[in-house]
């Protein structure tokens, strides 16, 4: 009986490999470096975003049966307009990984869980980008009234603050609906009130920039607001993004 | 009750009882075992996909695993490799209690899965690449895999391009790629050819000397290879024996 239940020593030992341990930085870069790649390649997330924001503002053009806008109303418009094609790329943003087996490779590796968050926000944030360099313009084309030049400064300095805000919430909800059934359903309804803020504080910030002959820059009160709405969703989502990937 | 599994399938002239008292297990086998379950329970909402289930294995022993479908074999492979939390029991994986010290066993398991856990639109390079990169492994082995599975000359295109025996020789490649301790394998050769099978065996075979658990529905191939045997049925262990000591008709019987 004793015999039976002694372990036998292994046959031999598989040869060492040289391993080195994987720091957060560079596997944020593989991740982020394999995400591109894939995007690069399928063209799933980027187009389909860039194409609503356009349709979108065609739409507008022609429901509010006038020339321009300007002031609130273009911000809003604008801020709606890119939260909504964010949309888009938060439901992708994870569906590779769940549909081809992705998830359970990372989840095998000896690496710090986070440095998916990291990563994944990161892609969205420069998918954010790439959609803003092409909706941008065409707001200013189709819609806008007031030239948009002066405005460019302020402007961008706002959407990078926005879109950190977009990048975080949106890396969360999107891990957070990925393995529920429900998840193009589920994305959208978690992630639209969790970016109110960022419309209220992107579009008070913006809105004084798209009037004729604006002398101000951003309102620096909702600019604030937006960096401490960034912090503070980002802290909570790279704290609890490793509870998502659990069982 | 842990049954007991702690011999080779060489050693034919001992007798083994099929089940052994969980303490024997618990103060004689522990520290040396490379897996160490009893009374293991996972469900997906009401339904029991593994129910009491027990097993012990030696290092650099082969457990094989048998069953129809649906009887809990994929979903013992993924607790044993920490992507599904038992529901009850204990379990341990290279001396590591599961689910609290599953970070201590990742990087030590290899998992091929029945889904290849490849990115189609990447290349087999750059698939192999990606993952060396997450198991601070050198490229070097990259190309050592790659000419071993002889896919050197496939590997710079996507492996949607490529045929299911070929993305089943990578992600051969993928699971091994760390040489990890323990290989958790679901059918294996399933979609390889006999010359891909001569390809994959130094590497998950017998040979390779790895601690393996593997699913199968080969009775006569899976028997071969096994130094223990379990066979499942509706979530629970119907037969855990030494390889030895089965009979190829139990086996069948399982599906019947």
């Amino acid at each position: 009986m004793s015999e039976l239940l002694e372990a036998q020593p292994r046959k031999t030992a598989p040869s060492a490999l040289p391993r080195r341990a994987t720091g957060l930085a560079p596997t944020v870069l593989a991740l982020l470096r394999k995400e591109l790649l894939v995007e690069l390649r399928t063209l799933e997330s980027v187009p389909g975003m860039s194409l609503f924001a356009l349709s979108t503002f065609v739409v507008f053009h022609f429901a509010l049966q006038r020339g321009s806008v300007e002031g609130d109303e273009a911000a809003g418009i604008l801020w709606v307009t890119l939260l909504f094609a964010a949309i888009l790329g938060v439901n992708r943003l994870f569906v590779a990984d769940e549909d081809q087996g992705g998830f359970d490779a990372f989840l095998l590796a000896p690496v710090d869980r986070s440095a998916l968050f990291v990563a994944k926000a990161l892609a969205l944030l420069a998918y954010l980008v790439v959609l803003e360099l092409v909706a941008v313009p065409a707001f200013a084309l189709l819609l806008l009234g007031p030239t948009l030049g002066p405005a460019l400064p302020g402007l961008a300095a706002t959407l990078a603050l926005g879109d950190l805000g977009v990048a975080a919430i949106g890396t969360l909800v999107a891990a957070l609906a990925v393995r529920t059934r429900a998840r193009d359903l589920l994305g959208p309804l978690l992630a639209l009130p969790l970016f109110v803020p960022i419309v209220i504080g992107g579009a008070r910030a913006i809105s004084p920039l798209l009037v004729q002959a604006h002398r101000t820059g951003p309102a620096a009160r909702w600019l604030l607001t937006l960096g401490l709405y960034d912090l503070v969703f980002g802290l909570i989502a790279y704290a609890v993004f490793d509870f998502l990937l659990e069982d | 009750m842990a049954p007991s599994c702690g011999a080779t399938r060489k050693s034919t002239s001992k007798t083994y009882p099929a089940v052994a008292p969980s303490w024997r297990i618990r103060t004689r086998v522990l520290s040396a075992a490379a897996l160490q379950v009893e009374g293991l329970a996972r469900h997906f909402g009401e339904r029991e996909a593994l129910s009491e289930v027990s097993l012990s294995l030696a290092e650099g022993q082969t457990l094989v695993v048998f069953g129809p479908n649906g009887a809990g074999k994929t979903t013992l492979l993924r607790v044993l490799a920490t992507l599904l939390r038992p529901h009850a029991g204990s379990v341990r994986v290279l001396g590591s209690e599961l689910p609290a010290q599953s970070w201590a066993v990742r990087g030590r398991v290899g998992l091929l899965a029945h889904e290849p856990m490849l990115y189609r639109e990447l290349t087999a390079r750059e698939n192999l690449r990606f993952h060396a990169r997450l198991h601070g492994v050198g490229e070097a082995r990259v190309e050592e895999l790659l000419e071993a599975l002889a896919m050197s000359r496939r590997a710079s295109e996507p492996l949607r391009m490529l045929s299911r025996g070929m993305v089943q020789r990578v992600a051969v490649a993928r699971a091994v790629l760390h040489n990890p301790e323990l290989l958790l394998l679901d059918e294996p050769r399933s979609n390889l050819d006999p010359a891909a099978v001569d390809l994959v065996e130094p590497l998950i075979g017998a040979g390779s000397s790895h601690t393996r658990v593997i699913c199968s529905h080969d009775p006569s191939g899976g028997l071969a290879e096994a130094d223990v045997v379990l066979g499942q049925r509706a979530g629970r262990a119907a037969l855990m024996r030494a390889a030895a000591e089965v009979d190829p008709g139990e086996i069948q019987e399982l599906y019947r």
